[in-house]
């Protein structure tokens, strides 16, 4: 972790600075301090994981990585510029499939192709259906959200957020509401697409296994305020498997840790 | 499909077949309750003569162009109350209360302003559709997921990009209610105005429904209002089911 003043030496080789960043949300009873002092750099065509138990800040700082939110104090950079407000560049998956109920599972991954420049309706229909076949659903292109499971949503959603070509992918808990067996399907989709995109992805989740899934590194964040108190590399081989005894043995070491940190909150609180 | 067709062909048959047996059995005067025959007389006798047409189509005009008056206003109106805190405390608490009022309130003073013309008509309209159509827009943008527009902002959609390609669509169930709860108010309003207002310009529905209570004509009187319910069923079946019927589908709301 970083703390030295200013921009470091390495912020140059970053896709994603955040430095000092300070966070709080006034509700009608209190002042909530979502992020305190967060400072976190992470390379081009990286896959990290947020984790953290509810309530620390970790979605507050992925929606202010977007432009969805601004921080009240430090500094937000995606290549080397400060982030002013939501971009292309940079696009968000949430929990819920934040899909439009409106549009068919087409009209959804055409929405965000129509608002990026230069491209002829031929070229967004090509890659809709380019996307849509990469998850696997370009049959339901023309079915109605509705008609779609909890995890074929999410696929749409998935391509919704890839076709505009995005270098960096925020991931909101995007597979949280889903069912087991469907969520290891896409551990595997979203690991497949990753190594052939290299698209670099900031993925938030409380679920410590999945995190070791996916990231190449943890960081593993505390409540009240939200603080990061530790990070993993995690350099296991490539696609993981999340049932594999290697990848468990990360997982409870830093399960472990993470339940320190929650019992010396609750402690302090 | 013909068993819904049947079975409610027989339900409306039962209903003329009870009216017919409430007349035969003479409990109230042929003067209050007309027999359905009557009735039918007197809606062909209007119809071969062509004063229904003409009294119908004099209506529906008024009704159509008040009615869309109401929508182009009330829709962005509506739209700006959701949008922000100062017209919301402005026009959305002017909406709220002037729909409550009940719309024939409006004819004396659509007559003093304007006059036995057809501006009056048109005003006592828009007057009774404005106000729940602002309030029903109002309701469907605030009660969309803000997830949406999120989603939205995150793949750089803006300002008015936002509004007509998210937040409108997004609201159009509400926005469907609003307009059916908005044109029945529309017909209420324009009936209220004929049956008190009488303009030379065009003699409509609410006219003949006065005139036939004026000559004591009970079967004029009760085709009127016939007529009334049909062209009001038929708008609501060929203008709004198959709107709801596509809002259902893709929604996944309701039963088919």
């Amino acid at each position: 972790m970083l703390t030295s003043e200013g921009p470091s030496a390495n912020t140059a080789s970053s896709k994603l600075v955040l430095e000092h960043i300070s966070k709080s949300f006034q509700t009608s009873s209190l002042t909530v301090q979502a992020l305190d002092d967060v400072t976190l750099h992470i390379a081009e065509g990286e896959f990290v994981c947020l984790v953290g138990p509810s309530g620390c800040g970790k979605s507050t700082l992925l929606n202010i990585i977007a432009g969805l939110d601004r921080p009240d104090r430090g500094l937000v950079q995606a290549d080397g510029e400060t982030i002013a407000g939501p971009g292309p560049h940079r696009l968000m998956m949430f929990q819920e499939a934040a899909l439009f109920p409106w549009l068919t599972v087409l009209g959804n991954v055409l929405f965000g192709l129509k608002l990026s420049n230069g491209l002829t309706a031929a070229e967004r229909q090509e890659k809709a259906e380019y996307f849509l076949e990469l998850v696997g659903l370009k049959r339901f292109m023309h079915s109605n959200v509705h008609e779609l499971s909890g995890g074929m949503k999410q696929r749409v959603a998935l391509a919704r957020a890839l076709a505009p070509n995005p270098s960096v992918l925020l991931m909101d808990e995007p597979f949280g509401a889903l069912d087991a067996l469907t969520r290891e399907q896409l551990y595997g989709d979203i690991q497949r697409i990753w190594s052939q995109h290299r698209k670099t992805i900031v993925f938030v989740t409380h679920n410590v296994r999945e995190a070791v899934c996916l990231g190449d590194r943890v960081i593993l964040f505390s409540p009240n305020p939200g603080r990061i108190r530790e990070e993993f590399a995690i350099p296991l081989p490539r696609p993981r498997d999340i049932n594999s005894v290697d990848l468990a043995r990360y997982a409870t070491e830093i399960t472990r840790v993470l339940k320190g940190y929650v019992q010396q909150t609750e402690v302090a609180g | 499909m013909i068993v819904r067709w049947l079975s409610a062909s027989l339900f409306f048959l039962a209903l003329l077949a009870a009216w017919h047996l409430a007349v035969k059995a003479k409990i109230w005067s042929p003067l209050l309750l007309p027999s359905p025959l009557s009735v039918f007389d007197y809606l062909r006798s209007a119809v071969e003569d062509g004063t229904l047409w003409e009294a119908a189509a004099v209506t529906v005009r008024r009704l159509l162009i008040g009615y869309g008056l109401g929508i182009l206003a009330g829709l962005p109106l509506g739209l700006l109350t959701a949008s922000s805190r100062w017209s919301q405390d402005t026009i959305g608490v002017l909406a709220l209360g002037l729909q409550t009022l009940p719309s024939v309130c409006w004819v004396p003073l659509a007559l003093l302003w304007f006059g036995q013309t057809e501006s009056a008509m048109l005003f006592v309209v828009v007057m009774g559709t404005l106000w729940s159509l602002i309030l029903a827009t109002d309701n469907g943008v605030r009660t969309i997921p803000p997830i949406y527009t999120r989603a939205a902002r995150s793949m750089g959609s803006t300002g008015l990009h936002t509004w007509t390609h998210v937040v409108l669509p997004a609201s159009l169930p509400f926005l469907l209610s609003g307009m059916k709860q908005g044109w029945a108010f529309a017909w209420r309003s324009l009936m209220a105005a004929e049956i008190f207002v009488t303009i030379l310009t065009g003699f409509g529905l609410g006219h003949l429904l006065h005139y036939g209570r004026e000559l004591n004509a009970m079967d004029q009187v009760v085709g009127i209002m016939f007529v009334i319910v049909v062209i009001g069923l038929a708008v609501d079946k060929t203008l709004f089911a198959p709107i709801e019927r596509f809002l259902h589908r893709r929604w996944g709301t309701g039963r088919p």
